[in-house]
């Protein structure tokens, strides 16, 4: 596959002075396959001092942090922010009680100028938390349990919506200069001979299911960059590329990242079981004791509350599903009290980083760095991970600017390595709090529901995190499926569509959407390997584990052997199968931009 | 926010008409607040060669809108009015109809080819009916709604957006151009379907009859 791929791009011209080499191709080996092998056109460049994957927390931050120090300079350096989602906030997806430290960095006065017509009229920070509370649940009763010191969130933190902070973001970083474009996915990384990043191609558009191009076939764009950052949320495509490129993980003698998968819908509540501001975490039910992960429910403004659950992506039952377990955590009375007579608004999941500390890779390469969760910064304990994206994002952008800077005062061309970037992030608050907090999510892997509860209760009352030790992350999280024949079938009810629905109808309420006529963006590298490893020794994990409804086994017409079908139309972009398929058989790549979730709210 | 699929056609034939000398200029039209702008944009970005913003806090109803148009249509003078059968949202199918009768121009809506012959002025349309295809010829100017088969609109491409931020927008308001705006409907109420209730599995034709005609009271 890659070797026709170099063939299709010999006959290229490249107007750059070094000249780049696409050596881990990954696009169109359908289209050289097939023998419908079209002249290679050569494709457009455009220019940029920055570039930016994701429009997220992290890569917003970066941009506005940039510009902000090219007007004090008065250096005109350009940035763009490229976002694979329909518009910005379309495919972010966050609890979410944001601590607002970053934002206090990046924006020192934004609380004083919050009045009508002020430049933070609009920042959608509107609702403070007034009160946390912490519960066990079990099969029909909670049991209130004292506040963990991480999730301390009243007077001091805002409930919000990842999706509407982001816009905001967006519409500010425009009204600095910063060229965003939604609708461009970031299909591969370009290197130049020197083995260093001079920038990310966006994806053809217009190609058809077989590979073929259709009428309105439209090449995608080289983006050339002096220095590109990766924001693209946990497990992003590129960054994953990049890790494997580079070494990464290996350089920093990184633990494999471990996840979850969040599964999340927004509500709107009948006024009497509304209390705006209220934040409650909940562990145990429906979660079993081997099985990490916990529930939230967070009273927004405006009759809203976002709930959800989040599901260790360690777990060791191929038949679990984390969006049935989503579905049992609603039935439960504590959460149905406030649900019930309500209409759910949107659905939405999407997979997050557990790893803390010890995953976290090298960080910085020729011509590029990671930032945000797609290096993984996420505090676990505390479920966040949007004020380390955004402070990441604000430390790259300022290293950025120094190091662009510099080359140009130097009269130096060519990409940049960000040299201080790892450096400033390690003695930053973020490192604090993630050392502080590096003990307590492998103390479930490895001890339980209550090994893990008397291990973090002695690592942040006892010992505040200074232990000498440090618990590793042994396995990645596909390696601790095990065989369905060990394991007892999980059987879900079905769902009564007043508090529970199915998936089609979850579907309907993320906006998800692709154009149907498309490659499919999920790759097998073995296709034939579902039928004889996956469903046959694990039983089909994928159908179960994806909160879309994108796999499914249905009878084979000749054979009557169940095989493998892929909807990738309705993909969430959760990323849970490139992460948990026992195998790793399955790559996410990104499907032609504009597809993908519509969140508004989430 | 995302330009309505119907207008994306629309936009897409007029790019043709130019592409194939038929027409000179394309002047893509949006009205409504601020983020109208971003749908201009995008249209500018496929290739129109300016764009008119009319900007207006007001909510617009279909007729206000084709007053708007006609207003428009007045001072630019265009030899085609092109836009989309309706509008996702609102599923109105009214106001290029009414944009016609307003203008007295002749209309041909549902288009699902459009042929122009600049020198005997007149247009060759084929429209989607419920009983098929039918096509018409009109005299030009003309209003022509486009609907969903008539083609397959291009992709803005990232150089295109880059250049489309210079192309001019122009702004107007609706006092600017004579038009009043307030709204002459008042929504009474809206609900939902009902819900599907489950089905009933019955044991006898004896059984059914009774049925539909004590509980559904259809015999």
């Amino acid at each position: 596959m890659f070797g026709l791929g170099l063939l299709a791009r010999a006959a290229r011209q490249h107007q750059l002075q070094c000249t780049v080499s696409r050596l881990f191709s990954s696009c169109r080996p359908l289209a050289a396959a097939t023998g419908a092998v079209q002249q290679a056109q050569p494709r457009e460049q455009l220019q940029y001092d920055l570039c930016i994957v994701g429009a997220g927390p992290a890569g917003l931050s970066a941009a506005i942090r940039f510009k902000q120090l090219c007007k004090e300079d008065n250096r005109d350096l350009s940035v763009c922010v490229i976002e694979k989602g329909s518009e910005v906030g379309a495919h972010i997806l966050s609890g979410n009680v944001f601590e607002p430290r970053a934002l206090d960095e990046l924006f020192p006065k934004w609380s004083e100028q919050q009045g009508e017509g002020q430049a933070f009229a609009d920042l959608p920070l509107r609702q403070k938390a007034t009160a946390d509370r912490f519960y066990m649940l079990t099969q029909g009763s909670s049991i209130r349990l004292p506040n963990p010191p991480q999730m301390k969130n009243r007077g001091k933190n805002y409930i919000i919506s990842l999706s509407e902070l982001t816009r905001w973001l967006a519409k500010h970083a425009e009204e600095q200069g910063v060229d965003v474009f939604p609708g461009f996915a970031g299909k591969e990384v370009l290197y130049d001979w020197h083995n260093a990043v001079v920038g990310v191609a966006t994806g053809d558009m217009g190609i058809a299911k077989d590979g073929s191009r259709k009428p309105s076939y439209t090449p995608g764009v080289d983006l050339m960059a002096r220095l590109t950052l990766f924001g693209e949320g946990a497990r992003g495509s590129l960054s994953q590329s990049l890790m494997q490129h580079y070494g990464l993980r290996e350089a920093a003698g990184a633990s494999p990242q471990t996840y979850a998968l969040g599964l999340k819908e927004v509500w709107e509540v009948p006024e009497e079981q509304h209390q705006p501001g209220l934040v409650v975490h909940t562990v145990g039910y429906p979660l079993d004791n081997s099985t990490y992960g916990g529930g939230w429910i967070y009273h927004m403004e405006g009759r809203r509350v976002s709930l959800g659950l989040v599901v260790g992506l360690d777990y060791a039952n191929p038949s679990l599903s984390p969006y049935q377990e989503f579905q049992a955590f609603k039935r439960h009375p504590l959460v149905a009290a406030t649900i019930v007579g309500g209409t759910c608004l949107q659905y939405g999941a999407r997979s997050l980083n557990e790893g803390g500390l010890q995953s976290i890779p090298k960080l910085a390469f020729p011509g590029g760095a990671l930032i945000g969760c797609s290096a993984g910064f996420l505090n676990t304990p505390k479920i966040k991970g949007t004020h380390t994206a955004m402070k990441s994002g604000i430390v790259a952008g300022e290293e950025a600017f120094r190091a662009l800077g510099l080359a140009d005062d130097a009269g130096k061309k060519g990409p940049i390595t960000l040299r201080n970037y790892a450096d400033r992030m390690e003695v930053s608050w973020v490192y604090q709090e993630l050392e502080r907090a590096r003990n307590i999510r492998p103390g479930f892997s490895k001890w339980g529901l209550w090994g893990g509860m008397a291990n973090a209760a002695l690592s942040t009352y006892l010992l505040r995190g200074r232990e000498p030790w440090t618990l590793k992350h042994r396995h990645a999280d596909h390696e601790a499926t095990k065989l369905a024949r060990d394991w007892p079938p999980k059987d879900y009810p079905k769902p009564d569509g007043v508090t529970t629905f199915d998936i089609p109808t979850s579907l309907y309420r993320s906006g998800t959407n692709h154009n149907h006529d498309q490659p499919p963006h999920l790759v097998l590298a073995d296709p034939g390997l579902p039928e004889v490893v996956n469903h046959p020794q694990y039983g089909g994990p994928e159908a179960k584990y994806c909160p879309a409804g994108v796999y499914e086994y249905a009878a084979d017409e000749a054979s009557g052997r169940p095989r493998l079908v892929i909807n990738a139309q309705n993909c969430l972009h959760c990323k849970a199968c490139s992460i948990k398929d026992p195998r790793q058989n399955i790559t996410w790549t990104v499907p032609e931009g504009g597809g993908g979730p519509n969140y508004t709210i989430m | 926010m995302s330009m309505n699929p119907f207008c994306e056609i629309a936009v897409e034939e007029a790019l043709r008409l130019r592409e194939s000398k038929a027409v000179d200029e394309v002047v893509a039209v949006s009205l409504g607040p601020q983020q109208v702008q971003e749908t201009l944009r995008t249209a500018l970005a496929m290739g129109a060669d300016r764009a008119i913003h009319v900007s207006t806090e007001q909510q617009l109803e279909p007729l206000a809108v084709a007053k708007l148009l006609a207003a428009l249509a007045r001072r630019e003078q265009p030899l085609l009015c092109l836009l989309g059968k309706q509008a996702i949202d609102g599923d109105n199918n009214q106001t290029g109809q009414m944009l016609a009768g307003l203008l007295s121009w002749p209309q041909a809506t549902f288009a699902s080819k459009v042929e122009l012959d600049k020198a005997a002025s007149s247009a060759k349309v084929t429209r989607e009916v419920d009983g098929g295809l039918e096509t018409l010829s009109c005299q030009l100017p003309a209003v022509i709604t486009t609907d969903l088969r008539l083609n397959e609109p291009r992709y803005a491409t990232l150089p295109n957006i880059m250049k489309a931020k210079k192309k001019p927008i122009a702004k107007l308001t609706p006092q600017e151009l004579g038009v009043d705006v307030t709204q002459q409907l008042v929504t009474l109420q809206v609900e939902e379907p009902a819900q599907r209730k489950g089905g009933v599995v019955l044991g006898s034709v004896a059984e059914l009859v009774e049925k539909l005609h004590k509980e559904a009271k259809v015999i």
